[in-house]
């Protein structure tokens, strides 16, 4: 440990003295396990380190970020170095001064809370499991394809900044899932549990992975995957939805987690991700969502243990709890301390983040959840007449500036006279964003709340993936447009 | 103004540059120390990669640079065979001991699991045809270099009232191979990309260019062909969904049909995932559609070489229409017969394989030609968050994005506002009415491949959004 603090002291001293008014410091560790398998075979089975260093300076007010693996003394200063070139470079073209919030100085050392270490279990467990869920799903007629996952991360951080802040955390990250495939005529279709694209997520240890049960849910999985083929068209039609929380995830992620990131309404992500429709005048004015929907962008560990979970972020700012909507108002966007000022506001909202030790820290969602309402989930069914229920989401689009969307699940159910009627296949439903979430009218409550896992974000030139949180319940919205995606308009 | 690099003398361009590569002996002889330490272990084979990659990027919003950054790094993976099983284990630690600890972790690795009855051995010694796409220049260009040509198109933008955002990118990499067979391969390349956006509120429009020579990239063209765009899409009306003639301008085509490539795997076949199950040898696209992937193509970039160091072979995928090939790993080769291709991913993987590098036929139109011969039609600069909605019908949804322009009587009339598509990639390519020759074409949804602009008929947009 003392060697890392050495070598982010000497980044510092060196950027310092190659004329640096501010410095910041990232030393990473990554360690990442892998496993995969297919149709009964083990796919993929690896494991990976990455150690290095990335500083951020800036000269001149403007900034520069260089990193490296070549962990010497000579070879992070040579870095530091050529960070603070690189600023100089872009004081060539800057437009302003960058003028940063106030911070404190933090010395502090953090843990993210688990009970069991994914990297002490044993290998041959972990592959027992997978190929046990994958051998149940196989015994179902009419599946062509079987999937598992598992992925664990331990990440260990040292960041070291220039007003004195020295912050050392340690994050454990589990992930796991299952899937079905059925291919029969011309169609594929695919069931997956807890969720799709690798299923669930969170700043957790092994006992994530016990508490999902995945040999338990194979068989339905996959006997849902086989039954969608005879599974009525999910119809054409404006109606009424209910949304499965892990679908809901997705829905909060895109079209309430991207459109408040700061950086996006600024336009310093114009060219790539896009800009936002959540332009500075709305801040406190518009009716994002009926006043049943109160949204937040949280990482404390009171929230739960997400994958936008720590204790400070990667510019070194404790993390926070920011209302995002407040009883259906705009209220807040994520900030960081280049931005916080734009919006009135003396500190950033801690959402920095970086993939790795070489890339540059930028605005991230952290957890951006849908806090719960009053509804049990069984009520909220009976008081549907004539709604249809989607699950687990399958694609996922929206318009650059988040106003437009378009979602499909894997599995869809047909509510009927306050009952789950038949299996819908190929369900969607698309809208604009702030009339989709004012259609919004039941939330369910704590009970089937659940803080999902995005591990898949992309965002960034050069692209970052990072872990998002979404806390959601399964909730209802009127009136909303379904069945597009398949249309044979 | 096109970019002539100021620190060309040297390799790397001096501090700011960054460091230079390692010389390709180095690889080697971390390859081979590897290969000696995995000779005390129980692993029967072994296979090196080591990747060093060089990149920088200055990024730009608001018309200056907000964002500067270079990265450099190496990394050893090794994966080691014992018994008839395989794993895979990473480090960018290159001292001797974090280089024996990759070895046992890998091994480590695969005693852990079942024996692999499919397992081959390692492939031995091979011949590989030389491609070159290293290009001093590129990897001279320094962070004055590209900020200068950042400042020339923020000047640009500042000129016409218009606000740009977008990155110049420029890098070296390299990648060494082998294993306890013999075999060994090497390849290096440079990069480079200048991608703009010049908004003009409401509107944006966009350009961008891929290339490994940086000598190739006109960055003030680039600037110039946007902010016209732009501006011609301030004013926009709005039409109602429904199907349209489109011409989709490169980048376009890329983005809709980087959803195929994976199809073309022999696994992905095998797996019943792919579009082509049961459509091998049928007339599925127009006759005018014919696909190879082809590394050695001179507009095509990649490692003439496999994740297991097979030499890469070109591969006629679809034939006027007809999808006539797949590409193969050793593994799906074996398994169908066949010989393999050279398009295999590092084991273990449960993917197999993918063609990388696509080459479309094209034709000799051109979009102006396209836009000329079209009675009314939309023209697209870009799309936009490209997802699939169904995987057989290949059917992908996503928006226009930074342009979408109306053609009237052979002529540009106007912006309209965006729509969404949901529009099937078999459909769409039975529907192909004129085609520019391919280009090296680069977007954002998919890497770059060589693709034309294309006319087409009856696309399907089934929304529109409020911009």
């Amino acid at each position: 440990m003392m060697l890392m603090w050495d070598l982010c002291t000497n980044a510092l001293d060196t950027a310092k003295l190659r004329g640096a008014s501010y410095g910041d410091v990232r030393m990473m560790h990554l360690r990442q396990r892998d496993l995969t398998t297919k149709n009964g075979q083990v796919g993929t089975l690896a494991q990976s380190e990455s150690v290095g260093i990335g500083i951020r300076v800036l000269a001149n007010g403007a900034w520069g970020f260089a990193s490296t693996d070549r962990l010497t003394r000579e070879g992070v200063a040579a870095c530091a170095a050529q960070a603070v070139s690189i600023a100089k470079a872009s004081a060539l073209a800057k437009r302003n001064n960058v003028v940063l919030a106030p911070e404190n100085a933090y010395v502090d050392s953090w843990q993210s809370p688990f009970r069991k270490d994914p990297f002490e279990i044993p290998l041959e467990a972990q592959l027992a499991l997978l190929l046990a869920a994958d051998g149940e799903m196989r015994k179902v007629k009419g599946v062509t394809l079987t999937e598992t996952n598992m992925q664990f991360r331990k990440i260990d951080s040292w960041f070291a900044s220039s007003i004195g802040s020295r912050i050392h955390q340690r994050k454990v990250i589990s992930g796991c899932g299952i899937g079905a495939t059925s291919f029969q005529g011309e169609e594929i279709q695919k069931r997956s549990y807890p969720n799709s694209f690798g299923g669930q997520h969170a700043l957790e240890g092994y006992e994530l992975v016990e508490s999902l049960e995945l040999i338990k849910h194979a068989p339905m999985i996959a006997e849902e995957a086989a039954a969608l083929h005879s599974a009525a068209q999910c119809p054409e039609k404006f109606g009424t939805l209910i949304l499965a929380g892990n679908q809901l995830g997705l829905q909060i992620h895109e079209s309430i987690g991207h459109p408040i990131e700061l950086d996006r309404v600024l336009g310093q992500e114009a060219n790539f991700a896009g800009t936002s429709f959540l332009t500075l005048d709305q801040l406190n004015k518009l009716k994002y969502a009926s006043s049943i929907v109160n949204v937040v962008a949280d990482a404390r560990l009171d929230h739960g243990r997400g994958l936008g979970t720590f204790a400070y972020d990667d510019e070194g700012v404790p993390a926070q709890c920011t209302d995002i909507i407040k009883d259906g108002k705009f209220r807040g966007y994520l900030s960081n301390r280049e931005t916080a000022r734009f919006i009135g506001l003396g500190r950033s909202s801690g959402t920095m983040r970086t993939e790795n030790w070489n890339r540059l820290p930028i605005i991230r969602m952290t957890n951006v959840s849908l806090l719960p309402g009053t509804w049990d989930y069984d009520d909220l069914v009976a008081d549907t007449k004539d709604g249809i229920l989607m699950d687990t989401n399958r694609s996922w689009s929206i318009d650059d500036r988040r106003y437009q969307f378009q979602f499909s699940t894997e599995i869809g159910w047909e509510i009927k006279g306050g009952k789950k009627a038949r299996m819908l296949k190929n369900p969607s439903y698309s809208g604009i964003t702030t009339e989709f979430w004012n259609s919004c009218d039941a939330i369910c409550k704590f009970d089937h709340w659940t803080l999902w896992g995005t591990p898949n974000c992309g965002k960034g030139q050069p692209m970052q993936t990072m872990g998002t949180g979404h806390g959601a319940a399964p909730a209802r919205f009127r009136n909303v447009r379904i069945g597009t995606a398949f249309s044979k308009q | 103004m096109t970019i002539a690099p100021s620190a060309r003398q040297r390799l790397g361009g001096g501090e700011a540059a960054g460091p230079e590569l390692l010389p390709p002996r180095e690889l080697r002889d971390i390859i081979e120390t590897v290969l000696r330490l995995a000779k005390s272990t129980v692993a029967s084979e072994t296979e090196v990669h080591v990747d060093e990659v060089a990149d920088a990027l200055t990024r730009f919003a608001n018309n200056g640079i907000h964002q500067n950054v270079f990265e450099h790094s190496v990394t050893v993976s090794v994966r080691t065979v014992t018994g008839g099983r395989t794993a895979r284990a990473t480090t960018n630690r290159l001292d001797e001991d974090s280089l024996r600890g990759a070895i046992e972790a890998s091994l480590s690795l695969a005693h852990s699991e079942p024996r692999n009855p499919r397992l081959l051995p390692m492939p031995g010694k091979q011949r590989y045809h030389a491609v070159n796409r290293f290009v001093k220049a590129t990897a001279a260009l320094t962070p004055e270099d590209r900020a200068r040509a950042v400042r020339l198109a923020c000047d640009l933008a500042c000129k016409k009232g218009q606000v740009a955002a977008g990155i110049f990118s420029s890098g070296q990499s390299q990648t060494a191979l082998g294993n306890s067979r013999g075999l060994f391969a090497t390849y290096g390349e440079t990069h480079s990309q200048f991608s703009i956006t010049m908004q003009e509120d409401p509107a944006a429009s966009w350009a961008k260019a891929d290339t490994p020579d940086v000598r190739e990239i006109n960055p003030q063209k680039l600037a110039e062909r946007a902010s016209e765009k732009a501006h011609l899409a301030v004013k926009t009306s709005e039409l109602a969904p429904g199907r349209y003639t489109v011409i989709l301008e490169p980048a376009a085509v890329l983005d809709l049909v980087g959803f195929m490539f994976y199809d073309f795997a022999a696994t992905a076949v095998e797996d019943k995932r792919s579009c082509l199950n049961n459509r091998m040898g049928k007339q599925l696209f127009g006759k005018n559609v014919s696909i190879h992937d082809d590394v050695f193509h001179w507009l095509q970039k990649g490692a003439p070489f496999d994740g297991e160091g097979m030499p890469r072979q070109k591969v006629l995928l679809v034939d006027r229409g007809v999808p006539k090939n797949l590409v193969y790993s050793r593994a799906s080769a074996k398994l169908a017969h066949r010989k393999p291709t050279g398009h295999g991913f590092a084991l273990p993987n449960e993917y197999g394989e993918a063609p990388m590098n696509l080459v479309f036929s094209g034709g000799e139109s051109s979009v102006e030609k396209m836009a000329a011969s079209t009675d009314y039609g939309l023209l697209v600069t870009r799309l936009w968050y490209i997802r699939e909605v169904d995987p057989y019908e290949k059917v992908v949804t996503g928006m226009t994005r930074d342009g979408l322009f109306l053609v009237e009587n052979g002529k540009l009339t106007g912006a309209v506002r965006n729509f969404r598509f949901n529009q099937s990639l078999i459909e769409m390519l039975g529907n192909v009415e004129l085609m520019s020759p391919a280009v090296r074409a680069t977007g954002e949804e998919s890497f770059e491949m060589v693709v034309p602009a294309m006319k087409i008929r009856n696309f399907h947009f089934s929304e529109v959004t409020k911009f």
